[in-house]
Protein backbone atom coordinates (compact mmCIF):
# COMPACT_ATOMS: atom_id res chain seq x y z
CA UNK A 1 0.00 0.00 0.00
CA UNK A 2 2.85 2.39 0.82
CA UNK A 3 4.26 2.06 -2.69
CA UNK A 4 0.85 2.72 -4.16
CA UNK A 5 0.46 6.18 -2.63
CA UNK A 6 2.89 8.03 -4.90
CA UNK A 7 1.29 6.37 -7.90
CA UNK A 8 -2.24 7.33 -6.85
CA UNK A 9 -0.98 10.80 -5.99
CA UNK A 10 0.39 11.25 -9.50
CA UNK A 11 -2.73 9.83 -11.12
CA UNK A 12 -5.09 12.05 -9.11
CA UNK A 13 -2.90 15.09 -9.76
CA UNK A 14 -2.82 14.38 -13.47
CA UNK A 15 -6.58 13.96 -13.62
CA UNK A 16 -7.52 17.11 -11.71
CA UNK A 17 -4.70 19.53 -12.57
CA UNK A 18 -3.47 18.13 -15.87
CA UNK A 19 -6.24 19.56 -18.07
CA UNK A 20 -5.85 23.01 -16.48
CA UNK A 21 -2.10 23.09 -17.10
CA UNK A 22 -2.51 21.79 -20.64
CA UNK A 23 -5.08 24.45 -21.48
CA UNK A 24 -2.68 27.10 -20.10
CA UNK A 25 -0.03 25.78 -22.47
CA UNK A 26 -2.55 25.78 -25.31
CA UNK A 27 -3.40 29.41 -24.60
CA UNK A 28 0.29 30.30 -24.97
CA UNK A 29 0.99 28.25 -28.07
CA UNK A 30 1.98 30.41 -31.08
CA UNK A 31 -0.77 30.34 -33.70
CA UNK A 32 1.67 29.04 -36.31
CA UNK A 33 2.09 25.81 -34.34
CA UNK A 34 -1.58 25.27 -33.66
CA UNK A 35 -2.30 22.89 -36.47
CA UNK A 36 1.13 21.30 -36.58
CA UNK A 37 0.53 17.75 -35.46
CA UNK A 38 4.19 16.76 -35.52
CA UNK A 39 4.75 17.82 -31.93
CA UNK A 40 2.63 17.68 -28.83
CA UNK A 41 4.03 20.72 -27.07
CA UNK A 42 4.96 24.05 -28.66
CA UNK A 43 8.60 25.02 -29.17
CA UNK A 44 8.02 28.35 -27.43
CA UNK A 45 5.31 30.07 -25.42
CA UNK A 46 3.75 33.43 -26.19
CA UNK A 47 1.36 35.78 -24.42
CA UNK A 48 0.06 37.12 -27.75
CA UNK A 49 -3.37 35.54 -27.57
CA UNK A 50 -4.00 36.60 -24.00
CA UNK A 51 -2.84 40.14 -24.78
CA UNK A 52 -5.06 40.35 -27.84
CA UNK A 53 -8.01 38.97 -25.94
CA UNK A 54 -7.57 41.53 -23.17
CA UNK A 55 -6.54 44.62 -25.08
CA UNK A 56 -8.06 44.28 -28.55
CA UNK A 57 -11.10 42.08 -28.09
CA UNK A 58 -12.68 43.81 -25.09
CA UNK A 59 -11.56 41.27 -22.53
CA UNK A 60 -10.11 43.82 -20.14
CA UNK A 61 -13.29 45.86 -20.10
CA UNK A 62 -15.34 42.74 -19.40
CA UNK A 63 -12.88 41.81 -16.67
CA UNK A 64 -13.39 45.20 -15.03
CA UNK A 65 -17.16 44.76 -15.23
CA UNK A 66 -16.78 41.34 -13.62
CA UNK A 67 -14.72 42.75 -10.76
CA UNK A 68 -17.17 45.61 -10.21
CA UNK A 69 -20.13 43.23 -10.21
CA UNK A 70 -18.43 40.89 -7.75
CA UNK A 71 -17.40 43.69 -5.37
CA UNK A 72 -20.84 45.30 -5.31
CA UNK A 73 -22.46 41.87 -4.90
CA UNK A 74 -20.17 41.03 -1.98
CA UNK A 75 -20.81 44.44 -0.41
CA UNK A 76 -24.58 44.15 -0.65
CA UNK A 77 -24.76 40.53 0.48
CA UNK A 78 -22.47 41.17 3.47
CA UNK A 79 -24.40 44.30 4.44
CA UNK A 80 -27.63 42.29 4.58
CA UNK A 81 -26.20 38.90 5.46
CA UNK A 82 -23.98 39.66 8.46
CA UNK A 83 -26.77 40.98 10.73
CA UNK A 84 -28.94 38.00 9.81
CA UNK A 85 -26.09 35.55 10.37
CA UNK A 86 -25.36 37.18 13.72
CA UNK A 87 -29.00 37.00 14.77
CA UNK A 88 -29.19 33.30 13.96
CA UNK A 89 -25.95 32.63 15.82
CA UNK A 90 -26.65 34.63 18.96
CA UNK A 91 -30.39 34.68 19.58
CA UNK A 92 -32.78 31.86 20.23
CA UNK A 93 -36.20 32.91 19.06
CA UNK A 94 -39.29 31.25 17.66
CA UNK A 95 -38.84 30.68 13.94
CA UNK A 96 -35.05 30.52 14.08
CA UNK A 97 -34.87 27.06 12.52
CA UNK A 98 -37.38 28.07 9.89
CA UNK A 99 -35.21 31.04 8.90
CA UNK A 100 -32.22 28.73 8.58
CA UNK A 101 -34.15 26.29 6.44
CA UNK A 102 -35.51 29.11 4.27
CA UNK A 103 -31.94 30.27 3.68
CA UNK A 104 -30.80 26.74 2.80
CA UNK A 105 -33.75 26.38 0.46
CA UNK A 106 -33.19 29.75 -1.19
CA UNK A 107 -29.52 28.93 -1.69
CA UNK A 108 -30.58 26.02 -3.86
CA UNK A 109 -32.68 28.15 -6.22
CA UNK A 110 -30.60 28.92 -9.31
CA UNK A 111 -30.57 32.38 -10.90
CA UNK A 112 -31.68 30.73 -14.15
CA UNK A 113 -35.15 30.52 -12.65
CA UNK A 114 -35.44 34.27 -12.02
CA UNK A 115 -33.21 35.88 -14.67
CA UNK A 116 -35.74 36.27 -17.48
CA UNK A 117 -38.40 37.64 -15.15
CA UNK A 118 -35.87 40.03 -13.59
CA UNK A 119 -35.34 41.66 -17.00
CA UNK A 120 -38.92 42.95 -16.94
CA UNK A 121 -38.50 44.31 -13.42
CA UNK A 122 -35.16 45.87 -14.34
CA UNK A 123 -36.61 47.71 -17.33
CA UNK A 124 -39.12 49.31 -14.97
CA UNK A 125 -36.40 50.19 -12.45
CA UNK A 126 -33.96 51.47 -15.08
CA UNK A 127 -31.55 48.70 -14.08
CA UNK A 128 -31.62 46.85 -17.39
CA UNK A 129 -28.18 46.34 -18.88
CA UNK A 130 -26.36 47.94 -15.95
CA UNK A 131 -23.49 46.73 -13.82
CA UNK A 132 -25.60 47.37 -10.72
CA UNK A 133 -28.42 45.20 -12.06
CA UNK A 134 -26.19 42.17 -12.53
CA UNK A 135 -24.53 42.83 -9.16
CA UNK A 136 -27.88 42.93 -7.33
CA UNK A 137 -28.89 39.62 -8.90
CA UNK A 138 -25.55 38.09 -7.90
CA UNK A 139 -26.03 39.47 -4.39
CA UNK A 140 -29.33 37.56 -4.24
CA UNK A 141 -27.46 34.40 -5.22
CA UNK A 142 -24.74 34.98 -2.62
CA UNK A 143 -26.88 36.28 0.27
CA UNK A 144 -28.35 32.98 1.58
CA UNK A 145 -24.88 31.48 1.45
CA UNK A 146 -23.47 34.39 3.47
CA UNK A 147 -26.24 34.18 6.07
CA UNK A 148 -25.61 30.47 6.63
CA UNK A 149 -21.83 30.73 6.68
CA UNK A 150 -21.63 33.83 8.88
CA UNK A 151 -24.03 32.32 11.39
CA UNK A 152 -21.64 29.38 11.67
CA UNK A 153 -18.62 31.65 11.95
CA UNK A 154 -20.21 33.80 14.65
CA UNK A 155 -21.36 30.84 16.68
CA UNK A 156 -17.82 29.49 16.66
CA UNK A 157 -16.68 32.72 18.35
CA UNK A 158 -17.42 32.17 22.03
CA UNK A 159 -20.30 34.23 23.27
CA UNK A 160 -18.43 34.64 26.60
CA UNK A 161 -15.93 37.00 25.00
CA UNK A 162 -18.76 39.19 23.90
CA UNK A 163 -20.48 39.01 27.29
CA UNK A 164 -17.21 39.91 28.98
CA UNK A 165 -16.90 42.98 26.76
CA UNK A 166 -20.41 43.98 27.73
CA UNK A 167 -19.60 43.53 31.42
CA UNK A 168 -16.78 46.01 30.89
CA UNK A 169 -19.21 48.55 29.51
CA UNK A 170 -19.45 47.93 25.80
CA UNK A 171 -22.86 48.02 24.18
CA UNK A 172 -24.00 44.90 22.37
CA UNK A 173 -23.16 46.49 19.04
CA UNK A 174 -19.85 47.71 20.44
CA UNK A 175 -19.04 44.22 21.66
CA UNK A 176 -19.86 42.84 18.24
CA UNK A 177 -17.71 45.45 16.52
CA UNK A 178 -14.72 45.27 18.88
CA UNK A 179 -14.70 41.61 19.84
CA UNK A 180 -16.70 39.25 17.66
CA UNK A 181 -15.99 40.87 14.32
CA UNK A 182 -12.19 40.87 14.63
CA UNK A 183 -12.24 37.24 15.82
CA UNK A 184 -14.49 36.27 12.93
CA UNK A 185 -12.47 38.21 10.38
CA UNK A 186 -10.42 35.38 8.83
CA UNK A 187 -13.55 33.31 8.28
CA UNK A 188 -15.42 36.30 6.89
CA UNK A 189 -12.56 37.08 4.53
CA UNK A 190 -12.57 33.50 3.29
CA UNK A 191 -16.32 33.67 2.67
CA UNK A 192 -15.90 36.97 0.84
CA UNK A 193 -13.33 35.36 -1.44
CA UNK A 194 -15.59 32.41 -2.01
CA UNK A 195 -18.42 34.81 -2.80
CA UNK A 196 -16.14 36.55 -5.27
CA UNK A 197 -15.53 33.26 -7.07
CA UNK A 198 -19.28 32.55 -7.14
CA UNK A 199 -19.98 35.89 -8.81
CA UNK A 200 -16.90 35.72 -11.07
CA UNK A 201 -18.08 32.36 -12.42
CA UNK A 202 -21.80 33.06 -12.79
CA UNK A 203 -22.72 33.21 -16.44
CA UNK A 204 -26.45 32.73 -17.00
CA UNK A 205 -27.90 35.76 -15.23
CA UNK A 206 -24.99 37.92 -16.38
CA UNK A 207 -25.71 36.98 -20.01
CA UNK A 208 -29.43 37.53 -19.77
CA UNK A 209 -29.33 40.76 -17.74
CA UNK A 210 -26.73 42.64 -19.74
CA UNK A 211 -25.89 43.30 -23.37
CA UNK A 212 -23.48 46.23 -23.40
CA UNK A 213 -21.92 45.80 -19.98
CA UNK A 214 -21.11 42.12 -20.11
CA UNK A 215 -19.12 40.38 -17.41
CA UNK A 216 -16.18 38.28 -18.51
CA UNK A 217 -17.97 34.91 -18.59
CA UNK A 218 -20.95 36.47 -20.40
CA UNK A 219 -18.56 38.07 -22.89
CA UNK A 220 -16.87 34.71 -23.41
CA UNK A 221 -20.15 32.85 -23.79
CA UNK A 222 -21.27 35.18 -26.55
CA UNK A 223 -17.94 35.23 -28.41
CA UNK A 224 -16.28 31.85 -27.80
CA UNK A 225 -18.13 29.92 -30.51
CA UNK A 226 -16.97 32.28 -33.25
CA UNK A 227 -13.39 32.63 -31.97
CA UNK A 228 -10.32 30.73 -33.18
CA UNK A 229 -9.22 27.96 -30.83
CA UNK A 230 -6.30 29.88 -29.34
CA UNK A 231 -8.62 32.64 -28.17
CA UNK A 232 -10.88 30.05 -26.56
CA UNK A 233 -7.96 28.79 -24.51
CA UNK A 234 -6.83 32.34 -23.74
CA UNK A 235 -10.35 32.97 -22.39
CA UNK A 236 -10.08 29.86 -20.21
CA UNK A 237 -6.73 31.04 -18.85
CA UNK A 238 -7.95 34.55 -18.06
CA UNK A 239 -10.99 33.12 -16.27
CA UNK A 240 -9.11 30.37 -14.43
CA UNK A 241 -5.99 32.10 -13.10
CA UNK A 242 -7.63 34.56 -10.66
CA UNK A 243 -10.13 31.97 -9.46
CA UNK A 244 -7.41 29.36 -8.87
CA UNK A 245 -5.36 31.93 -6.98
CA UNK A 246 -8.32 32.73 -4.74
CA UNK A 247 -9.12 29.08 -4.12
CA UNK A 248 -5.48 28.61 -3.17
CA UNK A 249 -5.71 31.44 -0.63
CA UNK A 250 -8.80 30.01 1.05
CA UNK A 251 -7.82 26.33 0.68
CA UNK A 252 -7.78 25.81 4.46
CA UNK A 253 -11.33 27.08 4.76
CA UNK A 254 -12.91 25.07 1.97
CA UNK A 255 -13.70 22.05 4.10
CA UNK A 256 -15.31 24.22 6.75
CA UNK A 257 -17.18 26.39 4.21
CA UNK A 258 -18.86 23.37 2.70
CA UNK A 259 -18.84 21.32 5.85
CA UNK A 260 -20.50 24.07 7.82
CA UNK A 261 -23.10 24.87 5.23
CA UNK A 262 -24.12 21.22 5.29
CA UNK A 263 -25.71 21.96 8.59
CA UNK B 1 -26.97 21.48 18.94
CA UNK B 2 -27.50 23.68 15.99
CA UNK B 3 -24.04 24.29 14.66
CA UNK B 4 -21.65 21.82 13.18
CA UNK B 5 -18.67 24.12 13.19
CA UNK B 6 -17.57 23.74 16.80
CA UNK B 7 -17.82 19.95 16.50
CA UNK B 8 -14.83 20.14 14.24
CA UNK B 9 -12.79 21.57 17.04
CA UNK B 10 -14.31 20.41 20.32
CA UNK B 11 -15.70 17.28 21.89
CA UNK B 12 -19.38 16.70 22.45
CA UNK B 13 -19.39 17.43 26.16
CA UNK B 14 -17.86 20.88 25.84
CA UNK B 15 -20.38 21.74 23.19
CA UNK B 16 -23.18 20.51 25.41
CA UNK B 17 -22.16 22.79 28.26
CA UNK B 18 -21.66 25.70 25.91
CA UNK B 19 -25.08 25.17 24.41
CA UNK B 20 -26.72 25.06 27.80
CA UNK B 21 -24.86 28.19 28.85
CA UNK B 22 -25.77 29.97 25.65
CA UNK B 23 -29.38 28.89 26.08
CA UNK B 24 -29.54 30.26 29.64
CA UNK B 25 -28.05 33.57 28.61
CA UNK B 26 -30.36 33.94 25.69
CA UNK B 27 -33.42 33.02 27.70
CA UNK B 28 -32.79 35.96 29.98
CA UNK B 29 -33.22 38.22 27.00
CA UNK B 30 -36.97 38.07 26.62
CA UNK B 31 -37.29 40.23 23.55
CA UNK B 32 -37.66 38.49 20.20
CA UNK B 33 -37.78 41.72 18.26
CA UNK B 34 -34.03 42.30 17.83
CA UNK B 35 -33.24 39.09 15.89
CA UNK B 36 -36.12 39.69 13.53
CA UNK B 37 -34.99 43.27 12.93
CA UNK B 38 -31.57 41.91 12.03
CA UNK B 39 -32.99 39.23 9.75
CA UNK B 40 -35.69 41.33 8.09
CA UNK B 41 -33.39 43.10 5.55
CA UNK B 42 -32.20 39.74 4.17
CA UNK B 43 -35.72 38.37 3.95
CA UNK B 44 -36.94 41.52 2.20
CA UNK B 45 -34.00 41.45 -0.21
CA UNK B 46 -34.59 37.81 -1.11
CA UNK B 47 -38.31 38.48 -1.50
CA UNK B 48 -37.61 41.26 -4.00
CA UNK B 49 -34.90 39.47 -5.96
CA UNK B 50 -35.93 35.81 -5.72
CA UNK B 51 -39.54 35.31 -4.60
CA UNK B 52 -41.25 38.04 -6.63
CA UNK B 53 -39.25 37.24 -9.80
CA UNK B 54 -40.29 33.58 -9.44
CA UNK B 55 -43.90 34.76 -9.49
CA UNK B 56 -42.91 36.79 -12.55
CA UNK B 57 -41.55 33.63 -14.15
CA UNK B 58 -44.84 31.87 -13.44
CA UNK B 59 -46.79 34.77 -14.97
CA UNK B 60 -44.61 34.86 -18.09
CA UNK B 61 -44.74 31.08 -18.48
CA UNK B 62 -48.53 31.11 -18.56
CA UNK B 63 -48.72 34.05 -20.95
CA UNK B 64 -49.20 33.00 -24.55
CA UNK B 65 -51.33 33.90 -27.57
CA UNK B 66 -52.79 30.36 -27.43
CA UNK B 67 -54.37 30.51 -23.99
CA UNK B 68 -52.77 30.05 -20.59
CA UNK B 69 -51.31 26.62 -21.28
CA UNK B 70 -50.12 27.61 -24.75
CA UNK B 71 -46.42 27.54 -23.89
CA UNK B 72 -46.64 24.23 -22.12
CA UNK B 73 -48.61 22.67 -24.98
CA UNK B 74 -45.81 23.82 -27.25
CA UNK B 75 -43.21 22.34 -24.93
CA UNK B 76 -44.89 19.00 -24.43
CA UNK B 77 -45.38 18.49 -28.13
CA UNK B 78 -41.81 19.48 -29.05
CA UNK B 79 -39.00 17.02 -29.49
CA UNK B 80 -36.61 19.70 -28.14
CA UNK B 81 -38.27 19.72 -24.75
CA UNK B 82 -38.35 15.94 -24.47
CA UNK B 83 -34.68 15.81 -25.40
CA UNK B 84 -33.79 18.57 -22.97
CA UNK B 85 -35.60 16.92 -20.06
CA UNK B 86 -34.24 13.50 -20.91
CA UNK B 87 -30.67 14.72 -21.37
CA UNK B 88 -30.72 16.73 -18.14
CA UNK B 89 -31.99 13.75 -16.15
CA UNK B 90 -29.76 11.26 -17.94
CA UNK B 91 -26.62 13.34 -17.40
CA UNK B 92 -27.50 13.60 -13.72
CA UNK B 93 -28.14 9.86 -13.49
CA UNK B 94 -24.81 8.99 -15.09
CA UNK B 95 -22.58 11.67 -13.61
CA UNK B 96 -23.72 11.77 -9.98
CA UNK B 97 -23.16 8.11 -8.99
CA UNK B 98 -19.68 8.20 -10.52
CA UNK B 99 -18.87 11.43 -8.72
CA UNK B 100 -20.13 10.06 -5.44
CA UNK B 101 -18.10 6.85 -5.67
CA UNK B 102 -14.99 8.73 -6.75
CA UNK B 103 -15.43 11.30 -3.98
CA UNK B 104 -15.87 8.70 -1.25
CA UNK B 105 -12.77 6.83 -2.43
CA UNK B 106 -10.72 10.03 -2.65
CA UNK B 107 -11.95 11.34 0.70
CA UNK B 108 -11.07 8.06 2.41
CA UNK B 109 -7.67 8.11 0.75
CA UNK B 110 -6.95 11.67 1.83
CA UNK B 111 -8.26 10.98 5.32
CA UNK B 112 -5.43 8.49 5.85
CA UNK B 113 -3.28 11.60 6.22
CA UNK B 114 -0.22 10.27 4.46
CA UNK B 115 2.52 12.81 3.82
CA UNK B 116 1.42 15.40 1.30
CA UNK B 117 -2.29 14.82 1.83
CA UNK B 118 -2.90 18.55 2.26
CA UNK B 119 -1.39 19.21 -1.13
CA UNK B 120 -3.60 16.50 -2.57
CA UNK B 121 -6.71 18.13 -1.09
CA UNK B 122 -5.79 21.37 -2.81
CA UNK B 123 -5.10 19.59 -6.08
CA UNK B 124 -8.44 17.79 -6.02
CA UNK B 125 -10.32 20.96 -5.15
CA UNK B 126 -8.64 23.11 -7.83
CA UNK B 127 -11.45 22.59 -10.41
CA UNK B 128 -13.86 23.99 -7.81
CA UNK B 129 -12.51 27.41 -8.79
CA UNK B 130 -13.53 27.02 -12.40
CA UNK B 131 -16.78 28.20 -13.89
CA UNK B 132 -18.74 25.84 -16.07
CA UNK B 133 -17.75 27.64 -19.27
CA UNK B 134 -14.07 27.64 -18.27
CA UNK B 135 -14.31 23.91 -17.63
CA UNK B 136 -15.89 23.49 -21.06
CA UNK B 137 -13.10 25.42 -22.75
CA UNK B 138 -10.39 23.50 -20.88
CA UNK B 139 -12.00 20.22 -21.83
CA UNK B 140 -12.08 21.43 -25.43
CA UNK B 141 -8.30 21.96 -25.34
CA UNK B 142 -7.96 18.22 -24.65
CA UNK B 143 -10.55 16.78 -27.01
CA UNK B 144 -10.55 19.27 -29.92
CA UNK B 145 -9.45 17.91 -33.32
CA UNK B 146 -6.10 19.62 -32.70
CA UNK B 147 -6.33 19.06 -28.95
CA UNK B 148 -3.85 17.24 -26.76
CA UNK B 149 -5.47 13.83 -26.96
CA UNK B 150 -5.29 13.77 -30.74
CA UNK B 151 -1.79 15.27 -30.78
CA UNK B 152 -0.63 12.63 -28.36
CA UNK B 153 -2.21 9.76 -30.27
CA UNK B 154 -0.80 11.01 -33.57
CA UNK B 155 2.66 11.54 -32.11
CA UNK B 156 2.52 7.97 -30.76
CA UNK B 157 1.55 6.77 -34.24
CA UNK B 158 -1.61 5.23 -32.84
CA UNK B 159 -3.89 7.08 -35.24
CA UNK B 160 -3.31 8.77 -38.61
CA UNK B 161 -6.03 11.39 -38.58
CA UNK B 162 -7.54 13.15 -35.59
CA UNK B 163 -10.59 11.65 -33.93
CA UNK B 164 -13.53 14.05 -33.94
CA UNK B 165 -15.42 14.39 -30.70
CA UNK B 166 -17.51 17.42 -31.53
CA UNK B 167 -20.13 18.30 -34.09
CA UNK B 168 -23.65 17.28 -34.93
CA UNK B 169 -22.43 14.04 -36.50
CA UNK B 170 -20.84 12.83 -33.28
CA UNK B 171 -23.57 13.39 -30.72
CA UNK B 172 -22.83 10.32 -28.63
CA UNK B 173 -19.13 11.26 -28.45
CA UNK B 174 -20.11 14.79 -27.44
CA UNK B 175 -22.29 13.30 -24.74
CA UNK B 176 -19.37 11.26 -23.46
CA UNK B 177 -17.13 14.33 -23.34
CA UNK B 178 -19.80 16.30 -21.46
CA UNK B 179 -20.06 13.45 -18.94
CA UNK B 180 -16.27 13.36 -18.50
CA UNK B 181 -16.05 17.13 -18.14
CA UNK B 182 -18.85 17.21 -15.58
CA UNK B 183 -17.22 14.44 -13.56
CA UNK B 184 -13.96 16.35 -13.65
CA UNK B 185 -15.46 19.74 -12.84
CA UNK B 186 -17.96 18.88 -10.12
CA UNK B 187 -16.39 15.94 -8.29
CA UNK B 188 -14.36 18.37 -6.12
CA UNK B 189 -17.54 19.80 -4.60
CA UNK B 190 -18.85 16.36 -3.68
CA UNK B 191 -15.40 15.41 -2.44
CA UNK B 192 -15.21 18.42 -0.12
CA UNK B 193 -18.63 17.67 1.37
CA UNK B 194 -17.81 14.01 1.93
CA UNK B 195 -14.43 14.92 3.41
CA UNK B 196 -16.13 17.34 5.81
CA UNK B 197 -18.44 14.53 6.88
CA UNK B 198 -15.57 12.12 7.24
CA UNK B 199 -13.55 14.50 9.38
CA UNK B 200 -16.45 15.03 11.75
CA UNK B 201 -16.72 11.30 12.48
CA UNK B 202 -15.50 10.59 15.98
CA UNK B 203 -12.28 8.57 15.78
CA UNK B 204 -13.30 6.61 18.88
CA UNK B 205 -15.95 4.66 16.99
CA UNK B 206 -13.35 3.41 14.57
CA UNK B 207 -10.87 2.66 17.33
CA UNK B 208 -13.57 0.73 19.17
CA UNK B 209 -14.27 -1.31 16.08
CA UNK B 210 -10.56 -2.02 15.81
CA UNK B 211 -10.51 -3.25 19.41
CA UNK B 212 -13.37 -5.61 18.59
CA UNK B 213 -11.32 -7.06 15.77
CA UNK B 214 -13.00 -5.53 12.73
CA UNK B 215 -10.71 -5.51 9.74
CA UNK B 216 -10.31 -2.44 7.51
CA UNK B 217 -12.95 -3.63 5.07
CA UNK B 218 -15.52 -4.22 7.84
CA UNK B 219 -14.68 -0.92 9.48
CA UNK B 220 -15.40 0.87 6.22
CA UNK B 221 -18.70 -0.87 5.52
CA UNK B 222 -20.05 -1.23 9.05
CA UNK B 223 -18.80 1.96 10.73
CA UNK B 224 -17.53 4.67 8.42
CA UNK B 225 -20.08 4.50 5.61
CA UNK B 226 -23.17 4.36 7.87
CA UNK B 227 -21.83 7.30 9.88
CA UNK B 228 -21.14 9.12 6.64
CA UNK B 229 -24.73 8.72 5.49
CA UNK B 230 -25.92 12.25 6.30
CA UNK B 231 -22.97 13.79 4.44
CA UNK B 232 -23.52 11.50 1.47
CA UNK B 233 -27.22 12.32 1.40
CA UNK B 234 -26.59 16.07 1.53
CA UNK B 235 -23.93 15.89 -1.17
CA UNK B 236 -26.25 13.80 -3.32
CA UNK B 237 -29.13 16.26 -3.03
CA UNK B 238 -26.97 19.36 -3.58
CA UNK B 239 -25.38 17.78 -6.62
CA UNK B 240 -28.80 16.86 -8.00
CA UNK B 241 -29.91 20.47 -7.54
CA UNK B 242 -26.85 21.67 -9.44
CA UNK B 243 -27.48 19.12 -12.18
CA UNK B 244 -30.70 20.90 -13.15
CA UNK B 245 -28.67 24.08 -13.72
CA UNK B 246 -26.25 22.35 -16.08
CA UNK B 247 -25.59 24.88 -18.80
CA UNK B 248 -22.10 26.23 -19.51
CA UNK B 249 -20.26 22.98 -20.11
CA UNK B 250 -22.88 21.71 -22.52
CA UNK B 251 -23.31 25.04 -24.28
CA UNK B 252 -19.58 25.49 -24.89
CA UNK B 253 -18.88 21.90 -25.93
CA UNK B 254 -22.00 20.87 -27.77
CA UNK B 255 -24.21 23.93 -28.25
CA UNK B 256 -27.71 22.67 -28.90
CA UNK B 257 -26.57 19.29 -30.18
CA UNK B 258 -27.19 18.13 -26.66
CA UNK B 259 -30.21 19.99 -25.40
CA UNK B 260 -30.58 20.60 -21.67
CA UNK B 261 -33.24 22.54 -19.78
CA UNK B 262 -31.08 25.54 -18.86
CA UNK B 263 -29.61 25.64 -22.37
CA UNK B 264 -33.10 25.76 -23.87
CA UNK B 265 -34.06 28.58 -21.51
CA UNK B 266 -31.03 30.53 -22.75
CA UNK B 267 -31.73 29.65 -26.38
CA UNK B 268 -35.38 30.73 -26.28
CA UNK B 269 -34.58 33.98 -24.54
CA UNK B 270 -31.41 35.06 -26.37
CA UNK B 271 -31.83 33.57 -29.84
CA UNK B 272 -35.60 33.32 -30.26
CA UNK B 273 -36.37 36.40 -28.22
CA UNK B 274 -39.29 34.63 -26.61
CA UNK B 275 -39.36 35.23 -22.89
CA UNK B 276 -42.57 33.29 -22.43
CA UNK B 277 -41.26 29.96 -23.67
CA UNK B 278 -37.95 30.70 -21.90
CA UNK B 279 -39.92 31.23 -18.68
CA UNK B 280 -41.81 27.97 -19.21
CA UNK B 281 -38.46 26.18 -19.32
CA UNK B 282 -37.24 28.13 -16.29
CA UNK B 283 -40.41 27.18 -14.43
CA UNK B 284 -39.78 23.50 -15.08
CA UNK B 285 -36.26 23.89 -13.67
CA UNK B 286 -37.82 25.69 -10.70
CA UNK B 287 -40.30 22.87 -10.06
CA UNK B 288 -37.55 20.24 -10.21
CA UNK B 289 -35.43 22.39 -7.89
CA UNK B 290 -38.29 22.84 -5.43
CA UNK B 291 -38.95 19.11 -5.23
CA UNK B 292 -35.32 18.19 -4.60
CA UNK B 293 -34.72 21.29 -2.46
CA UNK B 294 -37.68 20.37 -0.29
CA UNK B 295 -36.28 16.85 0.13
CA UNK B 296 -32.94 18.39 1.06
CA UNK B 297 -34.42 20.68 3.67
CA UNK B 298 -36.48 17.80 5.05
CA UNK B 299 -33.39 15.60 5.36
CA UNK B 300 -31.49 18.33 7.14
CA UNK B 301 -34.39 18.92 9.45
CA UNK B 302 -34.72 15.25 10.41
CA UNK B 303 -30.96 15.06 10.95
CA UNK B 304 -31.36 18.09 13.16
CA UNK B 305 -34.06 16.39 15.24
CA UNK B 306 -32.12 13.14 15.52
CA UNK B 307 -29.30 15.05 17.11
CA UNK B 308 -31.77 16.47 19.60
CA UNK B 309 -31.68 20.11 18.65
Amino acid sequence: MKILYPLIFLLVTFFFIGPIVLSFVASMTPSSEFYDYSKIFPSKLTLDHINKLLFTLGGLRALFVSVQVALVAIGVSFLFGIPAGYAIARYIFPGRDTVKLVMLFTRSIPLIVVSVALVTTYIRLNLADTVLGVALAHAAMILPFIVIITSSIFSSVFVEYEEAGMVFGLSRFGAFLRITLPLALPGLAASAIYAFIMSWNEVFAASVLSIQNRTLPAHILSTAMASPDYFKYAMATVMAVPALLFIFIIRKYLVSIWGISLN
Amino acid sequence: MGDLSPTLFMNKQTIYYLTVLKGMMTLTRKTHLTPWLLIAPSIIYLTIFIAIPILGTVKLAFESPEGIFGNFKLLLSSKDFQNALLNTLMLAAIVIPIQLTLSILLAMLVNRKFSGYRTLIFIITAPLALSDITAGLISYSIFAPNGYLNRFLIAMNMIERPIYFFGYMFKSREFLIVVLTEIWRATPLVFIMILAGLQSINKEYIEAAEVFGFNAWQRTWKITLPLLRPAILSALLIRTLFAFQLFGVVWILAGRDIQVLAGETYYWYVFRNNRNVASAYALIIAVLTFVVGWLYVKTIRSKHLEEGA
